[in-house]
């Protein structure tokens, strides 16, 4: 076997060895192409697995086992459960900005209606390089274009996520996608190839030439910049009116016809190939698959191209026998093409069919065990240094507090990203109580009092610095983030984005954030559900950040009791919960204050869990005993920004000219102290409010008042409220003015 | 009422209008899907939002062929109350029961938002509740709600008063930035000259509750069944009754 062969599948030679070693036989091509596919780091996750076990998965109120489905599912009560997942389609997004990112979201969402669950929400979790970068500028505002024109077209409102802009990021975009269905609990559908005798229906989009290699070339290796051109065509393109169809089609037939099928199961990676063997594998059964039955888009489809191709919108559906004609008739009046192409068979066996000549013929499970590969880990160097720098020596601010406020708010990192998501529907199905631009989506679910929160949070710079802290404070965001909607943390999905694995100093990094993730998780009692991980993730030999996004779903037994960020009566206070105003400079660490003003990145960073869901506690029971009338999440940016968007959100002014802000200014103002929510009570609240954090051991320290002038006093700091608002409401459209967002001949 | 919310592949407003009519309101609201081309049961026909065929060719294009759409020209040329919303309006233009076309938004990007609606028409089928110069707050969804129609037929529409909303400002002023998607003078709905069909882009069905931000969309759906219930058959009131017989 040429080493060029195995290289177009991402196959290393001792794979190949192991390939022959478990047939006993040289593979052919098709089945080669196979084993490429399915031990492809995108499908068999075998540099991360190892590692993903260490994640806590169990809960009460789990139904899933982790990776056993296309998704997680949480039971919340009244006969409901919460269905998600998030998901990345980072490279097909660095070469074809929107179709990448259009055909991500259409990838997740199917995974949430293959488990019958209607989806309501989509959140997306964006990294960029910086806007000064014409290309940077480009791919921004591709996937932005295609996550709206995907998402609007399907009429699922895209409710939250985040958009950052790092250097680190300019040519290799993270486009994360979440999705989140609501389903009840027994009509949960499974993906299961079960039953002997049972029929393959594939039903959706005609099977064409494109996205092949999508799972084991573009996802599975590094730079795909360096082969452009060559890449290009393994980058899908969606169909999203299909998919709306498929939608409600899959969903017909498991929420009213159940008993017709036995498993449902989406096409997404390595597209036939994938679905059939994980759908065999999961019931123990094997496949006869006809590929000469599989409608194609073009002429003289090898079967090798038929197994392998990405094509999006397409579902397979196991049918019980005698069903065929029903199931059939109900694609028909959804108007959703469909073909039986196989059958279930008993003998463990992906078996592969032209017309009447075998093409294959590999056991199911020695294709779907992909091998599991544990390294050894090796921080980097400039770790240390980074993490040892001594920030008590930098000078204080000795200029205008004011004016630094006004450069961070506008910074595109800070700035509102109202730009992005007034291009997206974010009311359609009309469940959507609290919109983007607050610390969490707030979403009522129909038929019962409650409500769902949904925040996705990772920060890059902290992991970069500290993948272990970095990763923790990720979850502990993401929950801070509920909380102050006035949800109660439940569960988590993750999307783990690195450079090349091979690497120590990432895949050390990779161990330390599942570490932080999986401590975090355990602290927060917020198990993580489902996920996804996206490796190679590097350009020109450079890697990204380490880059954990964690989604987070919040629970709301009463929806009505929502709380928002938004400043209310003039002259309630304002407290802080959790650590201190005061802080030393060792509290700038990681911040977005020490990368602009200083260029500095580094310093050591600090979570202290068990504060933190203490902290959480005290906010939520605060929120639910209607004494926070406002709430939010100080992180980013640091008290100053927090303070501003609560009187942004309520169009209030605030008096804190003499809040007592301690010998580091920067710190006191700009510094990212972990475990800390603001909230404004009523001045008659105050004692309840101290009795719960008394008891809790929550520190807690008044900071000033809502005023209704319409000035934001905060230490030296007094701007009026306009002022701030210009900077915050327009920095990331003045950035974008550079020159017109898409260069033309960037696209040729 | 017996409302019949109709479906096209692709439609996906029908259960925001399906949950406002019978959960809000108390009416009775069937989906109905596009191969029907009986409506003769239903009392109002509602054309929702979305996506009919994927906007394919051209938004409302495909699905104004549907075998439902006969029906509902038959309907509407007998008087009965029939609301376009969004890509709904795009189909009643495409119809012709409605004048002018709806093009791509003068942003080139879709847009999601709260917008102000100055009630310009308040004798309607769907805006007889309202009063003239009230503003509305409902959001709107589309990427191509720029409403047009030639200087002759603008004319008309104003001269016989049948532009049932305009894009305005909190406090109902009719200027540029209050105009989401650059529509010729700032037209958001307009009506035909019976007053029975009206078309507007933004979602109704969107603002029917407190807890969705707003409540203004009721006005809409309370109008149809004064409406109905005032003369069953022939609308004996309003601006645009008035200007018909004119």
């Amino acid at each position: 076997m040429e080493q060029s062969a195995l290289d177009v599948i991402a196959l290393s030679r001792p794979e190949y060895e192991m390939i022959l070693e478990r047939l006993g036989r040289e593979p052919n091509e098709l089945e080669l192409g196979l084993f490429g596919a399915l031990w492809s780091e995108h499908c068999g996750y075998k540099n991360s697995k190892p590692l993903l076990r260490l994640l806590p998965a169990e809960g009460a109120y789990v139904l899933t086992r982790r990776g056993a489905e296309n998704a997680g599912a949480v039971d919340i009560g009244d006969g409901l459960c919460v269905v998600m997942k998030i998901e990345s389609h980072n490279h097909p997004s660095a070469i074809e900005p929107y179709q990448g990112a259009a055909t991500g979201v259409g990838g997740i969402v199917r995974d949430i209606f293959a488990m019958g669950a209607r989806p309501i929400a989509l959140l997306d979790s964006l990294r960029f390089g910086p806007l000064e970068d014409a290309r940077n500028r480009y791919l921004f505002g591709g996937v932005v274009e295609g996550i709206g024109g995907y998402g609007n077209c399907l009429g699922i409102p895209t409710v939250g996520g985040e958009v950052v802009f790092d250097g680190c990021y300019s040519g290799n975009p993270l486009v994360n996608a979440m999705c989140v269905g609501v389903a009840p609990v027994d009509r949960l559908a499974s993906a299961r190839a079960e039953g002997v005798g049972n029929l393959l229906l594939l039903a959706g989009a005609d099977t064409g030439r494109d996205g092949i290699h999508g799972a084991s070339g573009l996802a599975s290796r590094t730079d795909p910049n360096a082969r452009f051109e060559e890449l290009r065509p393994a980058v899908q393109v969606g169909n999203p009116f299909l998919e709306k169809m498929l939608l409600e089609a899959c969903l017909d037939l498991a929420r009213n016809h159940a008993d017709w099928v036995t498993g449902i199961q989406d096409l997404g990676a390595a597209g036939l190939s994938a679905s059939s063997a994980e759908a065999a594998s999961r019931a123990g059964t094997g496949l006869l698959i006809d590929v000469a039955k599989v409608p194609r888009r073009e002429e003289r489809m090898t079967p090798y191209e038929v197994m392998l191709s990405e094509s999006q919108e397409r579902m397979l559906i196991t049918v019980r026998q005698g069903h065929e004609a029903d199931v059939g008739g109900l694609f028909d009046r959804w108007e959703v093409p469909w073909a039986i192409i196989g059958r279930v068979t008993d003998d463990g066996v992906m078996r592969i069919m032209d017309g009447t000549r075998e093409v294959a013929a590999v056991p199911v499970d020695r294709l779907v065990e992909a091998p599991e590969y544990t390294r050894e880990g090796e921080p980097a160097e400039a770790l240390y240094e980074m993490q040892n720098q001594d920030l008590s020596g930098l000078p204080d601010m000795s200029g205008d507090a004011g004016a630094v406020l006004l450069r961070l708010l506008a910074a595109p990192n800070m700035a509102s990203k109202r730009w992005v998501y007034r291009q997206y529907d974010q009311s359609v199905l009309s469940n959507t109580v609290v919109q983007a631009g607050s610390d969490a989506a707030v979403l009522r679910i129909k038929g019962t009092a409650k409500g769902i929160a949904l925040a996705t949070d990772g920060n890059g710079r902290y992991c970069h610095i500290d993948p272990y802290i970095g990763a923790a404070i990720a979850v502990a965001e993401a929950a801070r983030n509920v909380v102050c909607a006035g949800a109660q943390p439940a569960a988590v999905t993750d999307c783990l984005n690195f450079g090349n694995p091979e690497r120590p100093d990432v895949y050390f990094q990779m161990q330390s954030v599942v570490h932080g993730i999986a401590e975090a998780c355990r602290a927060l009692s917020t198990p993580v559900i489902s996920g996804n991980v996206s490796l190679y993730n590097e350009t020109a030999g450079q890697a990204i950040y380490p880059t954990p996004v964690i989604g987070m779903l919040g629970i709301l037994d009463d929806v009505t009791k929502r709380c928002s960020m938004a400043f209310a009566g003039s002259g309630d206070d304002v407290f802080l919960l959790g650590s201190a105003i005061e802080q030393p400079a060792g509290a700038l660490a990681g911040s977005e204050y020490l990368t602009r003003e200083h260029g500095i990145v580094g310093g050591r960073l600090n979570v202290d869990l068990g504060l933190e869901e203490r902290v959480q506690r005290t906010a939520l029971a605060a929120i639910k005993q209607g004494l926070a009338i406002a709430c939010h999440d100080c992180s980013d940016g640091g008290l100053a920004v927090a303070l501003a968007e609560m009187a942004l959100a309520g169009e209030r002014g605030l008096d804190a000219a003499s809040a007592s802000l301690g010998t580091r200014l920067d710190a006191a103002l700009f510094g990212e102290a972990q475990s800390r929510i603001l909230v404004s009570i009523r001045p008659e609240s105050r004692a309840a409010l101290q009795q719960i954090a008394a008891g809790l051991s929550v520190p807690m320290e008044r900071i000033g008042r809502v005023s209704e002038d319409k000035r934001f006093r905060l230490g030296p700091i007094d701007l009026p409220l306009n002022e701030i608002k210009e900077s915050y409401e327009g920095g990331l459209e003045r950035a974008l003015e550079v020159t017109p967002l898409v260069d033309i001949t960037e696209r040729i | 009422m017996r409302f019949a919310v109709v479906v096209f592949p692709g439609t996906w407003s029908e259960h925001d209008c399906q949950y406002a009519l019978a959960n809000v309101m108390g009416q009775q609201a069937d989906l109905v899907w596009h191969r029907e081309n009986d409506l003769s049961g239903y009392d109002c026909i509602v054309l929702p939002g979305g996506f009919s065929y994927g906007d394919y060719l051209r938004t409302g294009a495909i699905a104004r062929f549907s075998p439902v759409m006969e029906a509902v020209v038959r309907e509407a040329e007998a008087g009965k109350p029939v609301i376009g919303i969004c890509n709904g309006f795009q189909i009643l233009c495409e119809s012709q029961l409605l004048p002018g076309a709806l093009m791509r938004n003068d942003s080139l990007q879709y847009r999601c938002e709260w917008v102000g609606l100055r009630v310009e028409n308040d004798g309607s089928a769907f805006t007889a509740a309202c009063e003239p110069g009230q503003v509305l707050q409902i959001p709107i969804s589309h990427g191509e709600g720029r409403y047009f129609a030639d200087e002759g037929t603008l004319d008309q529409l104003e001269a016989e008063g049948l532009i049932a909303f305009r894009y305005c400002t909190p406090g109902g002023e009719t200027t540029a930035e209050a105009n989401p998607n650059g529509s010729i003078r700032n037209i958001a709905g307009i009506v035909n000259k019976r007053g029975n069909v009206l078309g507007m882009m933004p979602h109704p069905e969107r603002a029917c509750e407190a807890l969705m931000g707003g409540e203004d969309g009721l006005l809409i759906w309370q109008s149809v069944l004064r409406w109905a219930q005032q003369t069953p058959e022939a609308p004996a009131f309003g601006s645009a009754r008035a200007t018909a017989r004119r």
